[in-house]
């Protein structure tokens, strides 16, 4: 189920969201051109220690430093255009609203799921009520009926082809969250939440990372997301509700 | 020199008796003169370098073989680990890169440049010296105390810095990291204060601003972004201070739960204000440690292809704009921290532009040395070398200014790969390229070439080795601050694990630039076994340090004067005019 981890002479791991495809494309193109103007630099460099001309320099300051420039600004230009464009598709509107909703929960050193249930709604969470001992890592508030569906996980699993959002909450210190599979990353912030949403292509297991040192354990702050296919996932779904035992006094 | 004025407070007549006195006035020149705090400051440079790079070889070594055991010591613990790193960053950032650039050869060689015997304000510069001196041994004492130096990086995120429940290391170790950067932000205030009085105030006649060499331009844009970024960062300090012991809630939120303990009734905070203040301070830091760097290197490929700068004004201005610039593009540190994700549109455009002024710097290098056929003695070779790091580490500056691809590339290997070409590497071949060049002033003797040559190219060598592949780990998406890349099952481990190979290899290459250091020390010692060098100029330098007697001021010389600007070699490259020189021999005044 897994694919090979690495591919190509950039060592990217496969992509499988569906945004990632644009967003490949371009770092592959900013890693050729910054290659390539690396080699030329150092040809030009090298070339002209090795070469002597001792004309009196009728140099152009024009040549030598304006029109490079006036290119160089429009090749970044044209860079951060593109960049741009992507940027404003994934971040500057939300989810669409029929985006499934899925909150990410990082605490030293682990990551939790929660589906909001049946309800479609997530239940309040107080950090008073954090037990982890007895099932309750969140802290939701049993008091609140919104929550006595909700769903906690260890593990994100997602259907193949619909669109996700993710909201990010932190209970303790900075973390970070990325699934480079899936090409997004973004910090976890506690008294806050964050939003990042995507659409997963490929079934699929992905690695799924903590970005931001978080403490001692921040190395072994993993989980995985595990994209299946809509019926493999609505099977585990029910599965998942039906195990579900009842909310913690 | 000039002997210091002494005070005299008639209320203090005892202190006024003892300052007067020969043997404590003397020693009190002594102690206060520039060339003594310069060469202070290199020292707890090189102290700081020293246990700098034995911290990221632990580091490595463990990073690559796990299992390892450091004698004395046994395996490294995950908290070991990142003490490791933050205390290796610590140490490099300010102690290494701000320190000795600025404050170290700053100190040695500004004077003499400017046509002047002393700095502005002696006393506040050794006191400089010593309040830095304090903050390295206070970080230093972070390792001994209980629960070990802090664990958060250099950066100091809170809320994992704001408390000792967040972890080992973050309780009276991270207290002692406070400590001393609030003395080290003190005492770099009191440096750039210094710096930027004695550049405006004691230029020797006929030195205007335009013919300043470029060196003193670096050390300018330095000392004014060190007085606007470490102002920001003591604050900073010392709010995130206020949060640890006076329960204040500045970078707290109204709740926080660490380590099953709720921090509550503290205001409503947020942690996102230490990164504005933090990275408002962090990323005109990295131009303070590279901008004199920049400037030494227009100076010396000038000085060794025996022409003039090319574009020397653009230089000049160049300087100023990456400063000014410098402080505007904080937030490419924060695009996936959780910012508005306009002001990642803004801050990109801002970071963006910082790289045009940057390849204005690049193309007078290349231009100034085409077709020179320079002479390609050590001084030369690392100026050289710090071109190539700076166009390595450069390019990839405008990759991760695009949001888009930093929300892929943040905090991987991609990024320390980048810093450390552009600012670490580049940073330490200008400082490698100061000795060499300045060296017959410091110590009266020029380095051997061979060992120079040999130093040169096995280090050059060893940094790309050692930091090129880190982009390939990066790319695979390898994150920074992972203390260990195995042992745990999973696509998360598959991922790790296969960056294992490549990390082999550049912890080898760790190894092999560390060693390729020993020519460079074992110079320094056969110099000092050999006799003193008469050859006041043995590069046919133009600057005003190489002036006979500007290093070494005879009270009874004349004061010195400036009749040109800098760097004015004939077109036949045969003759050259010093800044000190009167007569024309030649044309000077074409640009």
């Amino acid at each position: 189920m897994q694919a090979s981890p690495i591919h190509g002479f950039w060592n990217l791991p496969t992509n499988a969201a569906a945004h990632g495809h644009a967003l490949d494309t371009h770092l592959l193109l900013n890693l050729w051109i910054a290659l390539a103007l690396l080699a030329l630099a150092h040809l030009i460099l090298l070339i002209g220690i090795a070469i002597r001309k001792r004309t009196p320099r009728p140099y152009q300051q024009l040549f030598i430093e304006y029109l490079p420039l006036a290119a160089l600004t429009l090749l970044f230009a044209f860079l951060a255009l593109r960049a741009q464009q992507l940027w404003a598709a994934q971040r500057y509107t939300g989810a669409d609203l029929s985006a499934m909703q899925v909150e990410v929960t990082g605490q030293q050193f682990v990551w939790y799921f929660r589906y909001p249930g049946a309800d479609a709604a997530f239940g309040r969470t107080r950090l008073s009520l954090v037990d982890p001992a007895n099932a309750n890592p969140l802290g939701i508030d049993p008091s609140d009926t919104y929550g006595r569906d909700d769903i906690v996980t260890s593990q994100l699993v997602l259907p193949a082809n619909r669109e996700v959002d993710l909201t990010l909450r932190a209970q303790d210190v900075i973390h970070g969250f990325a699934i480079p599979g899936m090409r997004i990353k973004q910090n976890a912030i506690p008294g806050q939440t964050t939003h990042i949403h995507f659409t997963p292509e490929t079934p699929g297991d992905y690695a799924i990372l903590c970005t931001q040192v978080c403490g001692m354990g921040h190395y072994r702050m993993l989980a995985t997301l595990r994209v299946l296919p809509l019926a493999d996932f609505n099977t585990w779904l029910h599965a998942q509700e039906s195990t579900r035992s009842e909310p913690q006094p | 020199m000039n002997p210091l004025p002494i005070p005299t407070n008639p209320g203090a007549p005892f202190m006024a008796r003892l300052l007067r006195h020969e043997w404590v006035s003397a020693k009190l020149r002594h102690a206060t003169h520039h060339r003594t705090i310069g060469f202070g400051y290199l020292l707890l440079s090189l102290v700081a370098v020293i246990i700098g790079a034995l911290l990221s070889l632990i580091m490595r070594t463990h990073l690559a073989w796990p299992n390892w055991q450091l004698p004395l010591h046994g395996p490294i613990l995950p908290e070991e680990y990142l003490a490791l790193v933050t205390m290796h960053g610590t140490l490099m950032l300010f102690f290494v890169l701000t320190v000795a650039p600025q404050s170290g050869f700053g100190n040695l060689i500004l004077p003499a440049q400017l046509g002047t015997r002393h700095m502005a304000f002696p006393r506040i510069n050794a006191a400089g010296l010593y309040l830095t001196a304090f903050a390295l041994v206070t970080l230093l004492a972070a390792f001994f105390v209980p629960g070990g130096a802090p664990i958060g990086g250099w950066t100091a995120y809170p809320p994992l810095s704001a408390t000792p429940l967040a972890g080992p290391g973050q309780g009276f170790g991270m207290d002692l990291w406070l400590a001393s950067i609030a003395l080290f932000s003190i005492a770099t205030t009191l440096n750039a204060i210094n710096m930027l009085t004695t550049i405006t105030n004691l230029r020797c006649e006929g030195l205007t601003w335009e013919r300043l060499p470029l060196t003193v331009w670096g050390w300018f844009t330095a000392a004014l972004l060190s007085i606007l970024a470490f102002s920001v960062l003591l604050a900073a300090i010392l709010l995130l201070f206020c949060d640890r012991h006076l329960h204040s809630g500045f970078f707290f939120p109204a709740q926080d739960l660490i380590s099953g303990t709720l921090l509550q009734h503290r205001g409503d905070g947020s942690p996102l204000l230490w990164l504005h203040l933090f990275w408002f301070f962090g990323h005109p830091e990295v131009y303070i440690a590279i901008l004199p760097g920049m400037g030494l290197t227009s100076m010396v490929i000038a000085n060794f292809s025996r022409r003039r700068v090319f574009a020397y004004r653009l230089m000049i201005a160049t300087t100023l704009l990456i400063g000014f610039l410098g402080i505007l593009v904080w937030g490419h540190h924060m695009f996936v921290a959780g910012l508005n994700p306009f002001a990642g549109t803004a801050f990109s455009i801002s970071t963006i532009a910082i790289a045009l002024p940057a390849a204005a710097k690049v193309f007078s290098w290349l231009a100034t040395t085409w077709g020179s056929r320079p002479r390609l003695a050590t001084p030369m070779l690392f100026a050289l070398g710090f071109v190539s790091l700076f166009i390595t580490g450069g390019l990839t500056g405008p990759i991760l200014a695009q949001p888009i691809l930093d929300e892929y590339l943040h905090n991987t290997f991609f990024v320390v790969a980048h810093f450390h070409l552009i600012m670490a590497m580049a940073g330490v071949f200008g400082l490698f390229c100061a000795t060499y060049y300045w060296a017959p002033l410091l110590f009266h003797r020029t380095l051997s070439e061979p060992l120079g040559k040999l130093h040169f190219w096995t280090t050059l060598l060893g940094a790309y080795s050692t930091f090129l592949p880190m982009h390939f780990t990066g790319l695979a998406a390898e994150p920074r601050h992972y203390s260990q890349l195995t042992g745990i099952a999973g696509p998360s481990a598959a991922l790790l694990q296969s960056t294992l190979p490549l990390q082999r290899h550049i912890t080898a290459s760790a190894i092999f630039l560390v060693c390729a250091q020993l020519p460079f020390f074992l110079n320094l010692l056969l110099a000092w076994r050999r006799p003193a060098n008469k050859d006041t100029n043995p590069w046919d330098a133009t600057t005003m340090e190489w002036a006979p007697n500007a290093f070494n001021p005879h009270p009874i010389d004349q004061p010195s004067i400036v009749y040109r600007g800098p760097s004015h070699y004939a077109d036949t490259g045969t003759e050259f005019l010093p800044q000190w020189s009167p007569v024309n021999t030649f044309n000077t005044e074409a640009e």
